[in-house]
């Protein structure tokens, strides 16, 4: 076994350590946090790439386990693995973390709380690489908890706004109920196959033995155990990875900082769900006859409808980071489809390829808003291009691939989802839920960079009817929404930061040249994942109607490129008041849209409504029934008393006056016990020594 | 019955009594001293010579002289006597205790413990017996001497006053 | 019956009385620690009589208890020593009368 197998633990406890460390040292040491959390993400990266290479060379599922704990003749193991998988996961994971480290270095450099954030970023990225290593589901499942507490604790990380802390609090419920699932999941997996260690030498949940096994378990409603222990995880990764109904939550995180968002809400924390589903593939997808697993064809389902209903609303948003938001809801849809449908590659590929073409549009955002001194509505911004040309060429750059332009790396990444759907056995639906996801992703991103980067910049226009000279700080103080940028003093919309710009550029390289790696004609991601061995084969793109598949996909995306232009890029949007293009040919579906087409209100009614009416009838028990009953015992006992006293005052009187005596005495020589002075203490323990021994003596005589 | 443990044995119960019982301090620090050098000469005579060295070195030489210096640093004028109920009342469970203890030696004593063999504790045993079985105890024994060290110093320091 | 370890354990038990009486009865914090160490050190008599009229004295197992627990015993002198500085220093005397802080 070769040393980077042996030492892969390594990857996430030095960010944990770095975690440890900074959260020792004090809130001035600004430096030393931010050195120390880059520095050993560096490392990590590094060691990262060692073990991607190890992988490259001899491809295989190697792993470390060792015993833990042991409860009654069982031992719990763990242990971590590594496979192309984790080698892929564990490259991006640390180089984005990286990129977004540095990132924040000049996006958070006037927060006072810099020290804090840097422990947190850091703490969670030791946890999402101890997710992605873990060999143990008892494992992976600590890790994952710990990515939702960090999560927790930046979505909230500016607490002193309500929306935060209330956005933080709704994030840590709602995964929790998915969480529920998984852990529900978890149990039933350890009774049925005796073990929660992914590989083991045959003896593993996820191996040959206990998975087939579990497929001839039947549990019920037609299911297969492997099956419903599938979903259960499911529920799980949904939550995560906010799938439709659990998406509720994601949105809301926005109110963390940027970098935040671009990080954990964009491209590792909500992906660890799609890859929890992928690590969990042998067991979810596991059939008796090699058809369609039951669990899969509701992991394809779930995925479709999310992937197209997160579109629907991003189209009529306002909100620069809730439009990627909802997008990312979207594009998390599609990989949980692509995992369905395709398998374990094109998921995952879809999986990088996302994570790096939407954190770079997170921190595209974080530029444009950074410049913009806070300001979040897309309405209020305008013309940007020309004041911030490094960020918009960027931004550019990820929203091509994103919408999944042609060579861009979204393109292939979603063309072989929707190529792998098409040729779904169990249905051709998803297929076209995925086809119209893809227009309205190409029609929302044209109309956010429209709004952002082209037409008149609305911001200086509106705020200098205001004031004339401060105008941007007013406005800043105005809309402080990302509570931010109000340090600067400066007013007029600028260019970010070399430290923010280069990490972008990076992206950005990534975002357009990442999907070579997984073409048709050279498969090399998917060979890779596979084990297999890829060659360049032109001729790929003509077999099984690759070709006009990628020509329609194509046209739909031009289409919703054009329609977005034609609506919002054709005449210059004036003025920060008027009213959105779309929303005046279709008011009312706009006005649906924009209200996230009521889900959160749905589930007021439904969920909160109906505990908040118990709560209610409960306070009314309380408050007639239980307290009546009370009253009523009350009433009988003081009537009875009343009649006792009256009765017999003079005989009850002398008897309580002595009983009362007898009481304070009582109390008396009990203070006298605690009498503050350690000789009587001492006294009484030599006493109850004695008295002991003696009963000890004659109890075991006798 | 031998003639050197009545000795030892009359020193050091007249040492005990003569620490708990004398008016003075420093008196009683060093009627302390001599009942240890009676315990140390009875570990000596039950052929427990490295225990008895230890007795000398750590007790003589150590806690006393630390008494001694508490006694130095902190107001000598002497206390009045305790009152003589707690007196009473702390000689009377003391005597019970005593009583208990003699009772129990009486009762349950003579067991065993005749025996002719005169074992040594060889000091090359003691030696390896900590060094291989004892080992760990040792490591503690030692973190919790550190830590004892750290702690009195740290709790005896002067405060700082002005902060 | 007066056997050797009798006699051992007799002194044993009279050294425990003394240090518990001491303990109870002196006013001074510094003697009821002296009253400590005294019944600590009865405890080791037994251990060493224990250990030299035992079954098993090849073990060593009372000798070694004996050596931990001087260790133990100095470690506790030390620290009861500076409490009690301390405590002086703060209630400017060391009469476990007058340091009732914690009475109830």
């Amino acid at each position: 076994m070769v040393w980077i197998v042996r030492n892969l633990w390594l990857i996430p406890a030095l960010p944990a350590a770095a975690a440890a460390v900074i959260a020792l040292s004090r809130q001035a040491q600004r430096k030393l946090s931010a050195g120390l959390a880059i520095g050993s993400m560096g490392i990590s990266l590094l060691l990262a790439l060692i073990a991607l290479a190890h992988m490259l060379a001899q491809p295989a599922t190697e792993y470390v386990n060792f015993r833990w704990i042991e409860f009654g003749s069982e031992w719990l193991k763990f242990g971590w693995m590594l496979d192309p998988l984790t080698a892929i996961m564990l490259v991006m994971v640390t180089l984005v973390s990286l990129l977004i480290f540095i990132f924040s270095v000049g996006y958070m450099a006037h927060d006072e709380n810099f020290t804090r954030f840097f422990c947190f970023l850091a703490l969670f990225a030791g946890a999402m690489l101890g997710v992605v290593i873990a060999n143990n589901l008892v494992l992976l499942f600590m890790c994952w908890e710990v990515v939702g507490l960090t999560s927790y604790l930046l979505i909230g990380f500016w607490y002193h706004k309500p929306e935060a802390a209330a956005a933080a609090k709704k994030a840590f419920i709602v995964t929790r109920i998915g969480d529920l699932g998984l852990f529900l999941g978890m149990l039933w997996l350890y009774s049925l196959s005796g073990t929660l260690v992914f590989y083991d030498n045959g003896a593993g949940c996820l191996e040959h033995a206990a998975v087939s096994a579990m497929v001839a378990h039947a549990a019920a409603l037609g299911l297969t155990a492997s099956s419903a222990i599938g979903l259960l995880i499911f529920c799980g990764a949904a939550g995560k990875s906010g799938q439709v109904p659990l998406h509720v939550w994601l949105p809301d995180a926005m109110e963390g900082p940027t970098p935040v968002s671009a990080l954990i809400h964009a491209a590792t924390m909500v992906a660890a769900g799609v890859f929890l589903i992928a690590r969990m593939y042998p067991l979810i997808s596991a059939t008796a006859n090699g058809g369609t697993s039951q669990a899969l064809e509701v992991v394809a389902w779930v995925g479709a409808i999310t992937a197209l209903f997160a579109a629907f609303i991003a189209v009529a948003q306002d909100d620069i980071k809730r439009i990627l938001a909802y997008s990312t809801i979207s594009q998390l849809g599609y990989m949980m489809l692509g995992l369905a449908v395709g398998g374990v590659a094109v998921g995952i590929f879809h999986l990088i390829t996302h994570a790096f073409f939407k954190s770079l549009l997170f921190l595209g955002a974080g530029s444009v808003i950074h410049g913009c001194n806070g300001e979040q509505d897309i309405h209020k911004m305008g013309g940007l291009r020309k004041r911030m040309p490094i960020t918009f060429a960027t931004y550019a750059a990820g929203m091509l691939a994103l919408c999944g332009v042609p060579l861009f790396a979204g393109f292939w990444s979603k063309d072989e989802i929707l190529h792998s759907a098409h040729g779904w056995n169990v249905s051709a639906v998803p297929y076209y839920l995925g086809a119209a996801a893809a227009l309205l992703t190409a029609f929302y991103m044209t109309r956010q960079v429209a709004y952002v980067f082209f037409g008149k910049n609305r911001m200086a226009a509106e705020a200098g009817a205001e004031h004339a000279d401060e105008h941007a700080a007013g406005h800043a103080a105005g809309h402080g929404a990302d509570a931010h940028g109000t340090g600067h003093g400066v007013g007029e919309v600028h260019e970010s930061p070399a430290v923010m710009t280069v990490p972008l550029i990076i992206l950005a390289l990534f975002a357009t040249f990442l999907g070579f790696v997984g073409t048709p004609a050279w498969p090399w991601f998917q060979a890779f994942l596979g084990g297999r061995h890829a060659a360049l084969d032109f001729r790929a793109f003509a077999g099984s109607g690759i070709l006009p598949l990628m020509a329609i996909s194509s046209l739909i995306v031009f289409a919703g490129l054009g329609l977005a232009w034609w609506l919002y890029g054709r005449k210059p949007i004036e003025s920060a008041e008027a009213t959105d293009a779309l929303a005046r040919i279709m008011p009312g579906p706009f006005h649906v849209l924009a209200r996230r087409v009521y889900v959160d209100e749905v589930y007021g009614v439904m969920v909160i409504g109906p505990a908040r009416w118990c709560a209610r009838a409960m306070n009314w028990a309380d408050r007639w029934v239980w307290n009546g009953a009370v009253q009523a015992v009350a009433g009988l006992v003081t009537g009875v008393a009343w009649i006792d006293s009256s009765l017999d005052a003079a005989v009850i009187n002398t008897g309580f006056d002595r009983g009362c005596e007898g009481v304070s005495r009582g109390g008396w020589l009990v203070t006298r016990v605690q009498s503050g002075r350690v000789q009587s203490y001492l006294r009484v323990l030599g006493i109850a020594l004695v008295a002991l021994v003696l009963f000890l003596f004659w109890s075991h005589k006798g | 019955m031998t003639a050197p443990f009545v000795i030892l044995a009359i020193l050091a119960i007249a040492g005990a009594t003569a620490a708990m019982t004398l008016r003075k301090l420093v008196h009683c620090a060093l009627a302390l001293a001599v009942c240890f050098v009676g315990l140390a000469g009875l570990y000596l005579n039950l052929n427990a010579q490295f225990v008895g060295l230890v007795q000398i070195l750590v007790y003589v030489g150590a806690v006393v002289i630390l008494i001694v210096f508490a006694i130095l640093l902190t107001r000598h004028d002497e206390l009045p006597a305790q009152t003589s109920r707690t007196r009473i009342a702390g000689l009377g469970v003391s005597a019970l205790v005593f009583a208990l203890l003699a009772w129990a030696v009486t009762a349950g004593g003579a067991k065993f413990g005749a025996a002719g063999t005169q074992p040594e504790a060889a000091i090359k045993d003691i030696g390896s017996a900590l060094m291989q079985r004892y080992v760990l105890p040792l490591e503690v024994v030692g973190l919790l001497l550190t830590a004892a060290l750290i702690g009195a110093v740290v709790i005896a320091m002067e405060e700082k006053k002005s902060k | 019956m007066m056997t050797p370890l009798n006699g051992f354990l007799f002194i044993s038990a009279l050294l425990f009385a003394i240090g518990l009486g001491g303990a109870l009865t002196r006013r001074s914090a510094i003697l009821v620690l002296v009253g400590i160490e005294l019944m600590l050190n009865a405890a080791n008599l037994n251990f060493i009589a224990f250990w030299r009229y035992g079954p098993h004295p090849e073990a060593l197992t009372g000798v070694l208890f004996v050596i931990f627990s001087i260790a133990i015993a100095a470690a506790e002198a030390a620290v009861g020593l500076a409490l009690i500085q301390a405590v002086y220093r703060h209630a400017k005397t060391t009469d476990v009368n007058e340091l009732d802080a914690m009475k109830g």
